[in-house]
């Protein structure tokens, strides 16, 4: 196996047609910092987008930002800061989970994997703010999409195709993304001890408030130290405010009547707030046991506790909700979950992603959820047509894409 | 516009066709009569006409499922079409297809608010959601100025934006989830009422794709709670440069406005003769901005912008005291292209995008093409998100004229590609701006978009003529090149 690193788009080019002439197969890694997630990929060679690297346009009054694959997230963030802009997504550090280094993300990995955060009730996943982006398809042909500019229907989104496809279509060498102004402050107004079911009801009086909730989270008693180190355990349920001083200071009072009957609550300013939903974007409350296998459950909102309820698990079980309870980030003992997270899950719709499997338990046939066998031959004649010897990231995703 | 040759042999067996599908879709959802077919010969580009081989309209999913079924088998064209308010010919039927409409699927089938959605079928136009919702509050964000008639299967087909594209973004970020036929008949749903899916986004890909990959039955939209209140405040300038300006300086001040709008000069005169809405006339262009949102977070922006404008040079400023002052602000604006209708017998509303800060270039050449030209053309523009909507002016019955607006629109679309913006924002690529895609997309990069259509469309049956300028085969398409015992490239660093 060789380790191939392009320093340019036309040396990615040259590689992979080179790999493709012979027949081969290669794994496309940018930092690696999500090699873990999903299915390991066996393949011949390593290409290695490490060394495409750089911004190459920033202009923060267009709001649009574009770099090379494998420009680091910390890189860009920083130089967003700089003019108080930020990728509104919030993309999440799978690093920490995956027991790698955080902060390690490329903005490649970002968008193959399509990353979001607690802010995606609002504000969407990286999907939303991809606006373009050259790259390499498995035919060896290096060819675009999109452009640099927000409001584009020309042609189809091939943008959507690759965000979340894990490198299985095309190699991407340089992203275009939109970029927005930070909010200048945030706050978290936060409810203690409700049940899961009255969070969930709060979480649902909040979001359908004009009070512009950008994140709602409750983390269940059993894990609530994790988040604040408090010694004393009590389930708390947050709301996160942003925005511009005077329009925080009145929605939280709004906020806060709306919410009268769930109690009474209290308010974290930054940078604590900040700090909070980092470690709920990361799933760093959850247990660090090798023991345990890390589930991702995605379903609608409003069902996220009923699902939880009809779940009949050890006490073991460690979980949270995060977008107002339509993300569930699940810890449990052994591997064996799957079909029953993924039965129960078929009467509300949605779907469960194994992030992290246990020790010593071998490699789950699907992390991600299996698709209707129509959806699934769509999406191998996509992966097809645009790398028909399967030569890029082979079963990445499932076995045949 | 050349549109592929019709099939003989299928327009021959028109009569057979129907029947089979009139076994189909009993009663009257087969239409045959010349009279009858006159309706759908075109959609919103008017300009172009050709009536439909016949028109079908199904009502139930069971339905479409066996008429696209059908014509996969027999390899006839099919044509989808909602409102037909297109206005890049993405609805314009062909001589030797059927149109398939879906006006009859007009059904709100559930709202769940706990879930911030309502699953729509695909004939409900786009304010209709909002109707059905707005009693509790709530609202669907993308608002296409169609929205009165254009339906939502149609916004997902071409992506529809709208005035607050920037703060709430298009269609294809207010969607959950898709119910759709594929051309063999196979129904798929994308989505759903969550938020995340597994596999490749198909949704995504599905909206803005013109009709090209599949007939959407039934659609999952996200709605939201209706902000709490809007101001706008009204900016007139003595350039486009300096509203630029101030469009730039409100973005970088960190403030996102709801909307925000531009017209130059033609565009105010018309409008402020059309509606009286006490627009200054004599600035060189007018800005309307919003702010959305909480009181007290509207009210504090509003003091911000008028900060920021008045630094940018603003030379009339107003600010909209009560809600029917606001509805005033944008009374002219909205009614900007009939307005502009009324000083020309015809009007060509061209729409591209562009880097907002190439606006005082684009413009300035623009009044350059218009003198070449020797046509008229007023502009209004989404100036938060960089979209163009120039209206030329000409007349019809001028011989070569239409000719001579098509070609200025031409080369306004490629000036928007030179400056580093696209050919089309938010009206599609349809017929209309077919030919101009070579400007955008080189050979390779339009082979791998066709790749895409031999993945849901391998027959090309659905919508041909259409975004593409040159068909190709699947099986050409397929073809692998592959340089075989080419030396690996020693200039690639290997370890």
């Amino acid at each position: 196996m060789s380790h191939i690193k392009p320093e340019n788009a036309a040396q990615l080019e040259e590689a992979i047609q080179w790999v493709l002439s012979q027949e081969e197969t290669m794994e496309i890694i940018g930092s690696g910092s999500k090699r873990k997630l999903g299915r390991s990929v066996k393949a011949d060679h390593q290409l290695d987008v490490s060394a495409l690297t750089g911004i190459t346009l920033y202009e923060p009054e267009e709001l649009v930002l574009s770099a090379r694959a494998g420009t680091s997230l910390m890189e860009i963030q920083e130089e967003l800061a700089k003019h108080n802009q930020y990728m509104a997504f919030e993309p999440m550090d799978y690093g920490p989970l995956l027991k790698g280094k955080a902060d390690a993300g490329t903005i490649g990995g970002m968008i193959a994997c399509n990353l979001s955060g607690p802010r995606r009730l609002k504000a969407g996943a990286a999907r939303d703010h991809f606006l373009g982006f050259s790259g390499v398809s498995g035919r060896g042909e290096t060819f675009k999409s999109g452009g640099r500019v927000v409001k584009n229907v020309t042609g189809y989104d091939l943008m959507k195709l690759m965000a979340g496809s894990y490198g299985t279509l095309a190699v991407m060498s340089d992203i275009t993304i939109k970029v927005l102004p930070a909010p200048p402050e945030e706050k978290s107004y936060v409810l203690y001890e409700l049940s899961d079911e009255e969070a969930n009801r709060a979480m649902s009086v909040a979001l359908n408030s004009s009070c512009e909730v950008s994140s709602a989270a409750h983390i269940p008693q059993i894990i609530s130290n994790k988040l604040t180190q408090e010694a004393e355990e009590r389930a708390m349920t947050l709301f996160r405010l942003e925005g511009h001083g005077p329009s925080i200071a009145y929605r939280v009072d709004k906020l806060a009547s709306i919410l009268v009957d769930f109690g009474q609550g209290s308010l974290v300013a930054d940078p604590e707030s900040r700090s909070l939903w980092q470690k709920l974007r990361d799933a760093e409350v959850l247990s660090k046991s090798e023991e345990r296998s890390i589930w991702r459950i995605s379903l609608p909102p409003a069902q996220g506790n009923a699902f939880m309820g009809c779940l009949k698990f050890n006490e073991q079980a460690e979980y949270y909700y995060d977008w107002a309870g339509g993300l569930i980030w699940l810890s449990l003992t052994g591997d064996h979950n799957a079909s029953l997270l993924r039965d129960k899950l078929k009467s509300v719709g949605g779907h469960a992603t194994l992030v992290r499997s246990a020790i010593g338990v071998e490699d789950a046939e699907n992390p991600q959820q299996p698709l209707e066998p129509g959806e699934h031959a769509l999406m191998k004649r996509i992966k097809d047509n645009f790398d028909p010897k399967a030569i890029l990231n082979p079963g990445r995703l499932y076995a045949d894409l | 516009m050349k549109m592929p040759d019709p099939d003989r042999s299928i327009m021959a067996r028109r009569d057979e066709i129907a029947e089979t599908l009139r076994e189909i879709v009993p009663g009257e959802g087969v239409i045959l009569s010349d009279r009858e077919l006159q309706v759908y010969e075109s959609d919103g580009l008017t300009a172009y006409r050709q009536p439909p081989l016949m028109a079908v309209l199904p009502q139930t999913v069971e339905q479409v499922s066996q008429v696209l079924a059908y014509c996969h088998a027999e390899g006839v064209k099919v044509v989808p079409r909602g409102s037909g308010t297109s206005l890049s010919g993405g609805a314009l039927p062909l001589a030797d297809a059927i149109l398939l409409c879906m006006g009859k699927f007009n059904q709100v089938i559930e709202v769940d608010y706990d879930n911030r959605c309502a699953v729509v079928q695909p004939g409900v136009t786009n304010l209709g959601i909002t109707k059905a919702v707005e009693s509790k509050g709530f609202y669907y964000a993308p608002d296409p100025s169609s929205q009165i008639a254009c339906s939502i299967g149609g916004n997902v087909a071409e992506n529809a934006g709208g005035v607050h594209c920037l703060k709430y973004g298009l269609t294809t970020n207010n969607l959950l989830g898709i119910e759709m036929v594929l051309i063999d008949g196979t129904v798929l749903r994308f989505g759903g009422k969550h938020l995340d899916s597994p596999g490749y986004d198909l949704l995504g890909l599905m909206t803005g794709s013109e009709g090209l990959l599949g007939v959407v039955t039934e659609v999952t939209v996200r709605i939201l709670p209706q902000p709490e209140t809007a101001r706008a405040l009204l900016l007139g300038f003595s350039s486009s440069e300096s509203a630029g300006d101030c469009v730039a300086a409100i973005i970088s001040e960190g403030i996102v406005p709801g909307g925000m709008e531009m017209m130059d000069k033609p565009a105010i005169e018309a409008a402020e003769a059309f509606v009286n809405a006490g627009y200054p006339l004599d600035v060189e262009a007018l800005l309307i901005v919003e702010l959305d949102g909480p009181q007290a977070e509207v009210d504090y922006l509003i003091a911000q912008v008028s900060r920021i404008s008045k630094k940018c040079g603003a030379v009339t400023s107003r600010i909209s005291q009560n809600e029917d002052e606001r509805q005033l602000f944008w009374a002219g604006r909205k009614a900007a292209f009939p307005a502009v209708g009324r000083l020309t017998p015809d009007y060509y509303c061209m729409d591209g995008t562009i880097p907002r800060n190439k606006l005082p270039l684009v413009l300035k050449r623009m009044r350059e093409m218009s003198e070449h030209y020797g046509l008229r053309v007023a502009n209004v523009f989404h100036a938060g998100d960089g979209n163009l909507h120039p209206l030329i002016m000409y007349d019809a019955n001028n011989p070569g004229e239409l000719e001579k607006a098509e070609d200025f629109g031409s080369d306004i679309l490629k000036l928007c590609v030179e400056v580093g913006g696209v050919l089309t924002g938010e009206h599609g690529v349809g017929v209309e701006k077919r030919d101009l895609m070579p400007e955008m997309f080189n050979e390779i990069d339009l082979k791998q978009q066709l790749r895409v259509k031999c993945a849901f469309d391998s027959k090309a049956l659905l919508n041909p003529g259409k975004v593409f300028p040159e068909l190709h085969r699947c099986a050409e398409l397929g073809r692998m090149h592959i340089h075989k015992g080419k030396l690996p490239f020693p200039d690639i660093p290997r370890f």
